[in-house]
């Protein structure tokens, strides 16, 4: 079975850090990357953002499902911007260099380059820092950590609630899908696809009896035991900041500050090399 | 005289949704440090009393309330849900979805953490009661890789870290194997005496709870209490069968031997039941060690599974080297502890699993190469919750759809289905809905959906599990009835009743190997074998003893048909 949230323990000083800190740094790295066209401070994310791995002790291959997932999502994403504007980069940044032409308004032009280079640079400058925090997380903390940067207890809560019954669930499916190929009903690539709909239906109609029964007891047994009695909740995981996690925090800060200066002293938010 | 700690008066209670009140004119006191059993079967208003003790009723579940309910003296009905779960703890029945959090330190913690209570406090009662209930070793533990058992316990902690005046626990067996039952008994009984609680323990498993001593057991049916006295005084009547609950085995083989029961013989347990040379002699006498003639099971093999083994990734051994035969129109019981590969075995008879190596044989012929659907039509797989195989919402479409794939004509289809319904004591429900039936009745149609199939063989998982006396019987009848008719049937399960009242033949696993293949008398006689497979020993083979019979293996036998004769057959 695939495992999302992939947490993969080890001993490292990120493993150390409070999960608050970790997803306070990551929003504010990823707000970071995601404002600016910065390219040489986009490099400079990017590599800091593989350099995490060896210090989370995590290897790629550890994480290979999301890798992947992340990935090629970053391309199907870097050639629609191409198949929609194939020459936006040049209105970006003023200048047309033409390299050739492809077909009819498909140009490859140094700017429509430069600019998808950048695009891909705010992934490689944020897919590893989202890996790591999945992997280097205790899912545990996780609704803590989202308690603690402000989310209401209850939101954060359904998160960690999700991860406990999210394998249940997809065991059960399992079951039923079985049982219900038993009695004919068709899921494989050789029916038609209309049917296959019709068949999902069969199967996910008792997933969501028994989901609800099951949804019926655990809300009475939270209740039971005075979820939802106070305006706050304590949590027996949480951890005190330690020095990492100010560091964590203060980079976090420093990075945001950085790129909005840039962006308002620059006058724009593009690194413009072409003029 | 002491307060009463929980005090109903004149109270009834009407479900919104029901015609009818649930609870009828409720009069009763528990006191504290009591140790009350309240039993009855499914039905009986039960639970709806937990859920009134608990605060569920009325804040969750709505409904009109006459006669009041006072807890610690104060009424329920101007308390919030929370004041009341301060004194009362609920261990509910199903303890998966009790175990709400990541890991056990957690769950322990989740009434703390709701509270806002400091985190070295939580710290520190976490652990004290983690020892209490034997789980400090745990603490970090996914419920995933905890057993029904230690979730128990885990839930049982969970109430407790709370320092709750009362204690209740809803069916604690109905998910345990019978020597973890035994185990969670006991657990209950010395956490009473630990911390002093009051403890209530709703059950119809009377013999099982019977194993620590209670203070007093309460008898309902059909919302109302129609006992309310000590164990001995209840078990010298005979209200329990008449109320649709089992008396303790050994009780009933005393009764058939014509041995007077009453209090001075200290009926509730069997340590403490006191015989007289002639009450002993009576045993002997009624047990004529004619055992009646057993059934023939034909010679001619119709499942052969041949050094069958089973790993998940190659690391966690589930089946090692399985070898069966299942010969046509036998009655088999599948037992073993959880985790012993029962499930797993099922699976791979039916396909939705496929072995690490072995090979499966239906009459002689391989079924290796075929799909999940074809094995359906000679196989089929009856889950032990039916709304997990319920996709229609009409009876009738229910029970044909595996015909409708199968590509039948819509005048075939309605034969066949009507046919079916016959059998299975549904046709005049044909035209309802699914959601009308009872959960004992919906378990019919998912095993008439299969049935249509013309399976020979059918596999039930847990048929039994969760049922009363009364649906118990009803249900192992029905799968009897089918039986007759020539089906050959494999269940899976853990109750004893069902091994030695309709397992013909009892195949024991443990640690994915077969122990025991035997009679399902012989297997619970056995200390060695029980022991292994978390089953117990009956009471029946310890009555054997406790009259100096030898032969207990046969008297147990012996008892079974006695008690088929009398209850089914006049």
């Amino acid at each position: 079975m695939v495992n999302i949230f992939n947490y993969i323990e080890k001993d490292s000083i990120i493993h150390k850090m409070t999960g608050a800190s970790k997803l306070a740094c990551l929003l504010l790295w990823t707000f970071a990357a995601m404002i600016t066209f910065n390219t040489p401070f986009l490099i400079f994310l990017s590599l800091l953002a593989l350099f995490l791995f060896p210090l989370s002790k995590i290897k790629i291959s550890e994480v290979k499902f999301m890798f992947i997932l992340l990935m090629s999502f970053m391309v199907v994403n870097g050639l629609l911007i191409y198949l929609f504007s194939p020459e936006h980069g040049c209105s970006l940044y003023g200048t047309r260099h033409l390299l050739f032409t492809i077909i009819g308004r498909y140009t490859i032009t140094w700017e429509q380059l430069f600019y998808q280079l950048n695009v891909m640079l705010k992934y490689t400058a944020t897919v590893p820092l989202i890996l790591v925090f999945i992997s280097s997380t205790n899912p545990s903390e996780l609704a803590c950590s989202l308690n603690k940067i402000g989310f209401s207890y209850s939101i954060a809560y359904s998160f960690s609630l999700a991860m406990r019954y999210i394998p249940d669930t997809i065991n059960e499916f399992m079951d039923i899908s079985k049982s219900q190929q038993a009695r004919g009903i068709e899921m494989s690539k050789k029916e038609k696809l209309i049917n296959r709909i019709k068949s999902a239906a069969l199967i996910v109609l008792p997933l969501i009896l028994t989901s609800i029964e099951r949804i019926d007891r655990i809300t009475n047994a939270m209740e039971l035991r005075k979820f939802g009695c106070g305006k706050k909740r304590t949590w027996i995981l949480e951890r005190k900041f330690n020095f990492l996690d100010y560091f964590a925090l203060a980079l976090g800060i420093l990075f945001i500050c950085y790129s909005l200066y840039y962006n308002i002293s620059n006058g724009s938010r593009y690194f413009n090399p072409f003029i | 005289m002491q307060e009463a700690i929980i005090e109903f008066k004149d109270f009834s209670f009407k479900y919104n949704a029901l015609a009818q009140p649930t609870l009828n004119n409720i009069n009763l006191k528990i006191y504290p440090k009591e140790k009350v059993l309240i039993v009855g079967t499914s039905g009986c208003g039960k639970s709806t009393l937990v859920n009134c003790i608990n605060g569920l009723i009325p804040f969750t579940y709505k409904g009109e309330i006459s006669g009041t309910l006072t807890i610690k003296g104060k009424k329920t009905i101007d308390q919030s849900i929370v004041e009341l779960s301060s004194s009362i703890g609920t261990v509910l029945q199903d303890t998966d979805c009790q175990f709400i959090s990541m890991t056990v330190l957690e769950d322990i913690a989740f009434a703390l953490e709701n509270q806002c209570v400091k985190q070295k406090e939580m710290i520190d009662r976490v652990n004290r009661v983690s020892q209490i209930v034997s789980m400090n070793d745990y603490l970090h533990h996914a419920p995933s890789e905890l057993s029904g058992g230690q979730k128990q316990r885990v839930a049982i902690a969970g109430v407790m870290v709370d320092d709750v005046d009362v204690m209740l626990f809803d069916e604690p067996l109905a998910n345990l194997d019978p020597a973890t039952g035994k185990t969670a008994i006991k657990l209950i009984d010395d956490i009473q005496k630990k911390t002093e609680a009051t403890v209530i323990i709703v059950e119809h498993r009377l013999e099982d709870v019977l194993y620590k001593s209670v203070d007093r057991i309460v008898l309902m049916d059909e919302g109302r209490i129609v006992f309310d006295g000590n164990s001995d005084d209840l078990l010298s009547l005979n209200l329990l069968s008449k109320h649709g609950i089992r008396e303790p085995l050994y009780l009933s083989a005393l009764r058939y031997a014509n041995v007077e029961i009453n209090k001075e013989k200290k009926p509730s347990h069997l340590d403490t039941l006191e015989l007289t040379v002639s009450d002993k002699q009576k045993v002997k006498n009624w047990f004529n060690k004619i055992v009646f003639e057993k059934n023939k099971s034909s010679t001619e093999s119709i499942l052969t599974i041949k050094n069958i083994s089973f790993s998940y990734n190659k690391k966690k051994i589930v089946l090692n080297d399985i070898s069966l035969d299942i010969k046509k129109g036998e009655l088999v019981a599948l037992v073993g502890k959880n985790g012993a590969g029962k499930t797993t075995l099922a699976k791979i008879l039916c396909g939705f699993e496929k072995q690490s190596s072995g090979q499966l044989y239906y009459k002689s012929e391989s079924m290796d190469d075929l799909s999940i659907k074809e094995r359906a039509d000679k196989i089929g797989y009856v889950m032990q919750n039916p709304n997990k195989m319920i996709s229609k919402v009409m009876i009738f479409d229910e029970v044909a759809l595996g015909l409708q794939t199968r590509g039948y004509s819509p005048e075939e289809i309605k034969v066949k289905v009507e046919e079916v319904l016959k059998v299975c004591g549904l046709y005049q429900y044909r035209n309802w809905p699914i959601s009308a039936l009872s959960y004992g009745q919906r378990k019919r149609v998912t095993i008439a959906s299969i049935l249509v199939l013309d399976p020979e063989v059918l596999i039930l998982d847990e048929p039994t599990a969760g049922q009363d006396f009364k649906h118990y019987s009803d249900i192992m009848e029905f799968l009897l009835s089918l039986h007759n008719r020539g089906l050959t049937i494999i269940m899976i399960t853990h109750d004893m009743h069902l091994m030695l009242e309709y397992g013909q033949r009892c195949i024991v696993l443990c640690d994915g190997n077969i122990i025991a293949d035997d009679t399902s008398a012989n297997v619970l006689s056995n200390d060695e074998i029980t022991e292994k497979a978390a089953l117990k020993r009956t009471s029946l083979y310890d009555l054997a003893e406790l009259c100096d019979l030898k032969d207990g293996q046969n008297f147990v036998d012996y008892f079974i048909q006695y008690d088929r004769k009398v209850r089914y057959d006049g």
